[in-house]
């Protein structure tokens, strides 16, 4: 039987709607409680306190985790204190030994750790199966190197460990933050007391499983589980030398004020909201895929999200039309399906907050795209957007909206767009997209931003530095700047 | 002809095709990455499957090959699989000229079409009354559709007007039969001449855009086919007219076709999911797919001898 044209699109339609093709779940054991990872072994906590963990896609709890009170906070800097003594004079060697075994041990159970990640945050499986989970399992990877090499890395500037370092990560990238904090601290002599977010904690309960397997020397790795007010005594604890914060720009004001004084080091990795710069002669397809890769990529839960698209005027209008469609073709839903472009919203309340600024996008005279989707019923989800008739003056211009949202903006010359890239008090990323080299290399020295991509957007690797300007913060992190901060160097 | 072939066919061919948006290599080979990473299930993986035998040319290009050969490949094109009514027919048996009025004997009566190669296939380097006359013969001999590879000899030196010339000579020569224009991306070196090649070839009037030969590696990859397709996109977007894709060379399992409808629906939309618009070129597939198709119905492998060789 022939099939017409006409049959034949309207079945493609029809059938051509990937059936579901969900990770299994099975090889995963999620405990109904956690305690505290303290002194190399999981304990409960003296709050004898716990709360919920769900999962953001079906909002069914997934466990309860504990939360640490000033007691608890005390006993892990106490350990970590205890266990730097023989940590940090440990043969370097010995150190990066124990880092290559968490390395490994992350890949082993990488399959583990991504639905892990996935149920506890949201995020599509593609996105932690192929990013999150290989980029931190390379980050201890590479920082295990250094272990030894640390005399090399600051020639004659006798780097010594600076004790217990306090460190306090974002729910966005749960494992993979966790990775940027601890592999560079320990691979410079240092032990650390981590908080993990209050919504995305179980990667980390996994990963102190990953410590006691590895068997890495009790105290050296403590984790506790809380919201702010457990990380405020992290951060407030007179044991802890060093502080390092991923996070909001508003929480990070917060703890630089109450560090002043104490002479604690600090970086700070904050919010940001990059220009992504599109002229008018970049290959306009792979600009696309740049441009939704960098605000729909995590939900847009990423502080380097492509916020505000900037693009020349002269070819505004095929590069909009290319973009709906292709934002046409993501496909929003469980984030367990292979096949699932865009998953949940983190939280209720991130969600809300996503919502408010949306809203007052459309008061504020933007234009509001979003294509056809179908929303699940259960959980927080929220549509790729799209907002044009922008102005820079627009709060969807100006703040940090940590979803997936885009404003697009646009401009005649270079120089109009340096100034409106510029024109923020975040400078965390940019992306830049031509085809002509001599224009990259002049973007990159004009635009104030820690990390300039040229014709890519969100590519992360631990060898490169990264970190902001301005209220995105300071410091770095990755590479051997990411070694600096964790180091007394004379 | 459409308004933009003359705008082409001006003197400022050249410039016009320097002036061909580029594509950023690391991007494309990205995205068709990541594509290939879909996971194509159940129901929708038997209807790609079915989707894939519809839009195969089935293809022998041998210098071994013989009437008895295109006997054998035409029965099996009309009935791949004896006994089972279920599978369809392939979209065409792809031959050399020299074995095109075999083929179409076979083929009456059914709805396999005859496709030839032609233009001193593979490598194009003749004169260009001798490609003219090689089509009018296959196209006598009843090839219902031809396809001519492009002179990579005078592309990649800049002449483009000869190109764009010969692919509207052939064209001419075809009449009624459709004209795939073969760009043979192995031999074009970079993703912006396989794009500038992809326009060349729209404008001069290609029915189907077809990334190659199979006698050169590497032969069809999926970024080179994102690059044709979106070019293809751009093409429709600016003309109306819409034009086919044919992947051919290499593509031999049944994965890497249902990459191949991966990225057309993803690349075209649901639109081009039909013979007319989308081929793949292939000598080995097919036993693949019915195999599969196998598989997928009643969970169980086959022995390949319960699939003919043909």
């Amino acid at each position: 039987m022939a099939i017409t044209k006409k049959q034949s699109a309207q079945l493609a339609k029809q059938v051509f709607e990937y059936a579901p093709a969900p990770e299994a779940i099975d090889h995963v054991k999620i405990q109904p409680r956690y305690g505290l990872f303290i002194g190399g072994k999981m304990v409960e906590p003296h709050s004898k306190k716990h709360f919920p963990t769900i999962n953001p896609a079906t909002e069914k709890k997934l466990a309860e985790v504990a939360e640490a009170d000033a007691l608890d906070v005390d006993r892990a800097v106490k350990s970590a204190a205890k266990a730097f003594d023989s940590w940090s004079r440990l043969a370097p060697s010995q150190r990066s030994r124990y880092i290559f075994r968490i390395s490994r041990l992350i890949q082993e159970r990488a399959r583990e750790l991504a639905v892990i990640e996935t149920m506890d945050g949201g995020k599509p499986i593609k996105e932690s199966r192929d990013v999150d989970i290989p980029l931190a399992a390379a980050h201890f990877f590479y920082y295990a190197g250094w272990a030894d090499k640390l005399e090399w890395a600051f020639p004659n500037r006798k780097p010594k460990p600076l004790g217990v370092a306090g460190q306090i990560i974002p729910w966005n990238f749960p494992l993979l933050m966790l990775a940027w904090k601890i592999a560079p601290a320990l691979a410079a002599g240092n032990t650390v007391v981590l908080k993990p977010a209050e919504t995305t904690p179980l990667s980390a309960m996994l990963f102190a499983d990953i410590c006691m397997q590895a068997e890495l020397p009790p105290g050296v790795v403590n984790i506790v589980t809380g919201a702010g007010k457990t990380g405020s005594l992290v951060v407030s604890h007179p044991g802890v030398k060093k502080v390092a914060f991923t996070g909001s720009t508003e929480v990070g004001k917060m703890i630089q004020k109450q560090l002043a004084g104490t002479g604690k080091k600090l970086t700070l990795e904050l919010g940001g909201k990059a220009a992504n710069i599109v002229f008018e002669d970049a290959p306009l397809d792979q600009a696309v895929e740049g441009i939704v890769n960098g605000i729909y990529f995590n939900q847009g839960h990423v502080c380097c999200a492509g916020s505000r698209l900037l693009v020349q005027e002269s070819i505004a209008e095929p590069l909009m039309e290319k973009l709906k469609r292709r934002l046409s073709t993501l496909r929003l839903g469980d984030p367990l399906d292979k096949n699932t472009d865009i998953g949940a919203i983190n939280s209720r309340a991130q969600l809300e907050k996503i919502q408010g600024l949306v809203e007052s996008g459309l008061q504020e005279g933007a234009e509001l795209y979003q294509p056809e989707c179908q929303l699940p019923e259960k959980g927080f989800w929220f549509p790729p957007t799209l907002f044009t008739n922008v102005s820079q003056s627009y709060r969807i211009a100006r703040e940090e909206i940590f979803g997936p949202v885009l404003s697009v903006l646009t401009f005649r010359t270079p120089a109009e767009a340096v100034e409106k890239a510029n024109n923020t008090p975040y400078g965390l990323s940019a992306g830049v997209w031509t085809d002509k080299g001599s224009r990259i290399l002049w973007m990159a020295e004009h635009l104030r931003a820690g990390v300039v991509w040229a014709n890519t957007f969100n590519r992360f690797d631990p060898t490169s530095p990264f970190g902001g300007y301005k209220e995105s913060g300071f410091g770095r992190e990755g590479g051997i700047h990411g070694l600096a901060p964790y180091l007394d160097l004379n | 002809m459409p308004v933009v072939a003359t705008a082409l066919s001006l003197t400022h061919l050249g410039s016009l095709m320097r002036g061909v948006r580029s594509v950023d290599e690391v991007g494309a080979d990205e995205r068709a990455a990541s594509l290939a990473k879909r996971s194509i299930k159940k129901s929708s993986k038997l209807w790609a499957l079915d989707l894939a035998v519809r839009c195969m040319d089935l293809t022998t290009l041998e210098g071994s090959d013989t009437t008895g050969k295109v006997t054998a490949l035409c029965a099996k094109g009309i009935r791949p699989k004896p006994g089972d009514p279920t599978i369809p027919s392939v979209a065409a048996i792809c031959v050399y000229p020299a074995r095109v009025a075999d083929a179409a004997t076979h083929l009456t009566g059914s709805n396999v079409k005859v496709a030839s190669v032609a233009t001193a296939f593979p490598s194009g380097q003749s004169f260009t009354s001798i490609k003219v006359t090689e089509t009018e013969h296959a196209v006598r001999a009843g090839a219902h559709e031809i396809d001519m590879v492009i002179d990579r000899g005078a592309f990649l030196s800049g002449d483009y007007q000869r190109v764009y010339d010969e692919i509207i000579a052939v064209k001419e020569a075809c009449g009624n039969a459709h004209l795939k224009v073969i760009l043979e991306t192995g031999e074009l070196g970079t993703y912006d001449a396989v794009r500038r090649a992809s326009i060349l070839a729209m404008a001069a009037g290609a029915d189907f855009i077809k990334t190659s030969t199979g006698k050169v590696q590497p032969a069809a990859t999926l970024p080179v086919s994102l690059v044709m397709m979106e070019a293809i996109r751009d093409f429709v977007r600016e003309t109306g007219r819409p034009v086919g894709f044919k992947a051919a060379g290499g593509i031999r399992t049944s994965k890497q076709a249902i990459a191949y409808l991966v990225l057309l629906y993803e690349t075209l939309g649901s639109d081009w999911m039909t013979p007319d618009l989308f081929r793949l070129g292939a000598s080995t597939l097919l036993n693949d797919v019915l195999m599969q198709i196998e598989k997928e119905r009643t969970g169980v492998y086959q022995s390949p001898d319960y699939f003919t060789i043909d």
